[in-house]
């Protein structure tokens, strides 16, 4: 274990600062802050103070209208389905990378970090694609009559998509780190396999597998460039909030677009706020 | 000893989450792009390719490169400079100013677009600074290359930060210490150790920049040859029913993602072995020093008092 930086690197700054270099210091704090505080607190004060001159009546009366209000259900709700999807395939997925070596592994851990690198729009596209009425998939769903493109189904998996890789990284060094040899002891004790993953296995990464479900979650209620080339965007049906800020922006009303923008990040915070009291609790009970 | 039936069992159970694994990751992520990428070679690439080198895609492709050297440059070296001060600096908001780090990634893009309309448009809240200036940032490049530095801040500060936590100050205090100057330390002993998790990050940031797509299309307005970029170009050519530029640049785009893919594996591997690596030649000696006196640092011992 290297010592914590905190204990190492306090007095170095302090040394320097009071006697060979203040301002190199002071300036590189200032520009950090600066940089910082410019691109990240401003987004979010500029939202706020949108939100308290138009008034909480006025933001309310905003979202009672049924189009903003089916649009927020419909992202919460297909954000909560792909989240619980995530939750169970992320940590199978991160399990069966740690655990087994077998033919392709390699190339499974090179795809789960795909989506980082793909543009949101090109997945949509993709999805679009497989799911049209020219592919055999697309075609095998027509003739069960499900409808999976231009409706929620695409949506869904379209934040599938996106946010896949956000679980199973997550997941994955804390798995690393739990001892194989517990996991056979349970065995040897006459557990089942699941049994022992139950007992064994899932208290020490349950951490790991609720701060990746919930970070996937607040991405999901962001989301635009998968979706709204797979939603078709039908009020009522298949329009999400992102999306339906986007509208509201390109049709001047900014009134509508800062009511749900300022809904949207309200969420998108509690549930960071939450991870991340997550975190910290957690960390407290280890130390 | 486990009894052969038990271990039969243990590998269908190890089969089974195999495949689910495979065929969960196969169907979501790699059909889609072998779809795409193969269905556009089965159609004959010629076509795409003249569909790419109409003026306004070939446009798009240069404003999408313009963005990405701004987003890249911008955030290498002030995520870098954040980075450090936000692990060895310590002053009162710091924590609340690394917290804040992640905004980008809980903000919608469409919102961040927005806000950069609120600040800059016609009724901008710092609409008078923009007249002064006499550079338009609203529906313009200026206001493009901010939204995608915006989305795309966090990957450099977030990959910098925990390597500069693993490292110490143990070497940076040396060069010091040998009478190196604060530049000369950076560059010759924390750069070399931050390099990987440094353009790891940065290869993070021009992924990210190549595809963003939402508050890039809100600030800019989209206006085809101007301030059009690849990911709004396959918007516009798929709402305007022409396929074929749309596959053809979205082709370009997943050809250039898989790319960077390859490079993230590769530096990760790098990445990876280089934490113990730079952490190594620490002289224990001094380690013991200064973990003996957890008030004090090594420098200070040193100096009579």
């Amino acid at each position: 274990m290297i010592a914590p930086a905190d204990s190492l690197s306090a007095p170095l700054p302090a040394r320097r600062g009071s006697a060979r270099l203040p301002w190199g210091r002071y300036g590189l704090r200032a520009t950090a802050i600066l940089y910082l505080g410019l691109f990240l607190l401003i987004p979010v004060v500029v939202i706020a103070r949108r939100g308290l001159a138009a008034g909480v009546g006025a933001m309310g009366h905003a979202l009672a209208h049924p189009v903003p209000r089916a649009a927020l259900l419909l992202t919460l709700e297909t954000a909560a389905i792909m989240a619980a999807i995530n939750a169970v395939m992320g940590t199978l997925v991160a399990y069966v990378l740690v655990r087994y070596r077998f033919p392709g592994r390699k190339v499974l851990n090179l795809l789960i970090d795909l989506p980082f690198s793909i543009p949101t729009l090109v997945a949509g596209l993709m999805i679009v694609v497989l799911f049209g009425p020219d592919a055999p998939l697309g075609r095998a769903f027509g003739r069960a009559g499900v409808q999976i493109l231009y409706a929620p189904p695409a949506i869904v998996i379209a934040l599938l998509f996106v946010t896949l890789p956000i679980v199973v990284r997550a997941v994955e060094p804390v798995l690393a780190e739990v001892d194989v040899a517990e996991e056979e002891a349970a065995r040897t004790l006459g557990a089942s396999d699941l049994l022992a993953f139950r007992k064994v296995v899932l208290p020490a990464i349950s951490p790991a597998i609720v701060t990746g479900t919930l970070l996937g979650f607040a991405r999901a209620l962001g989301e635009f460039g998968s979706v709204v080339v797979v939603a078709g965007n039908l009020p009522k049906r298949s329009l999400t909030a992102s999306v339906l800020v986007f509208g509201e922006i390109e049709s001047g009303n900014t009134e509508g677009a800062s009511a749900m923008s300022l809904v949207l990040v309200g969420i998108s915070f509690l549930v960071l706020l939450l991870v991340s009291s997550y975190e910290k609790r957690k960390g407290a009970r280890r130390a | 000893m486990r009894d052969p039936s038990r271990r039969r069992r243990g590998s269908v159970g190890r089969s089974l989450l195999i495949g689910a694994a495979v065929v969960y990751v196969g169907g979501l992520l790699l059909l889609p792009i072998l779809t795409l990428v193969g269905g556009a070679f089965a159609e004959g690439i010629g076509r795409f390719g003249r569909a790419l080198v109409r003026p306004d895609a070939l446009h798009a492709l240069w404003v999408t490169l313009f963005m990405v050297v701004c987003a890249v440059g911008l955030n290498a070296v002030f995520g870098t400079l954040a980075a450090y001060v936000l692990v060895r600096d310590r002053f009162p908001g710091r924590r609340a100013l690394a917290a804040l780090v992640d905004v980008p990634f809980a903000l919608s893009p469409v919102i961040a677009g927005f806000v950069l309309i609120e600040l800059f448009g016609a009724k901008g809240l710092v609409r008078p600074l923009v007249d002064a200036l006499g550079v338009e940032v609203a529906f313009a490049l200026p206001g493009m290359a901010l939204a995608t530095t915006f989305v795309s801040l966090p990957f450099v500060i977030r990959e910098v930060m925990p390597v500069l936590e693993e490292i110490g100050v143990d070497q940076e205090q040396a060069a010091y210490t040998l009478g190196a100057s604060p530049l000369a330390t950076f560059r010759r002993v924390t750069l070399p150790a931050i390099r990987w998790g440094l353009l790891y990050g940065v290869t993070l940031t021009a992924a990210r920049s190549i595809g963003e797509f939402g508050a890039v299309l809100v600030v800019s307005g989209g206006v085809a040859g101007r301030t059009e970029t690849a990911t709004s170009y396959v918007y516009r050519a798929l709402e305007d029913r022409n396929d074929t530029g749309a596959y053809g640049m979205a082709l370009v785009l997943s050809l250039a993602s898989i790319g960077l893919l390859f490079a993230m594996d590769a530096m990760k591997r790098r990445r990876a072995p280089d934490l113990p690596a730079a952490a190594s030649p620490r002289s224990p000696a001094l380690r013991e020093q200064a973990l003996a006196s957890p008030g004090g640092s090594v420098v200070d011992e040193q100096v009579p008092s």
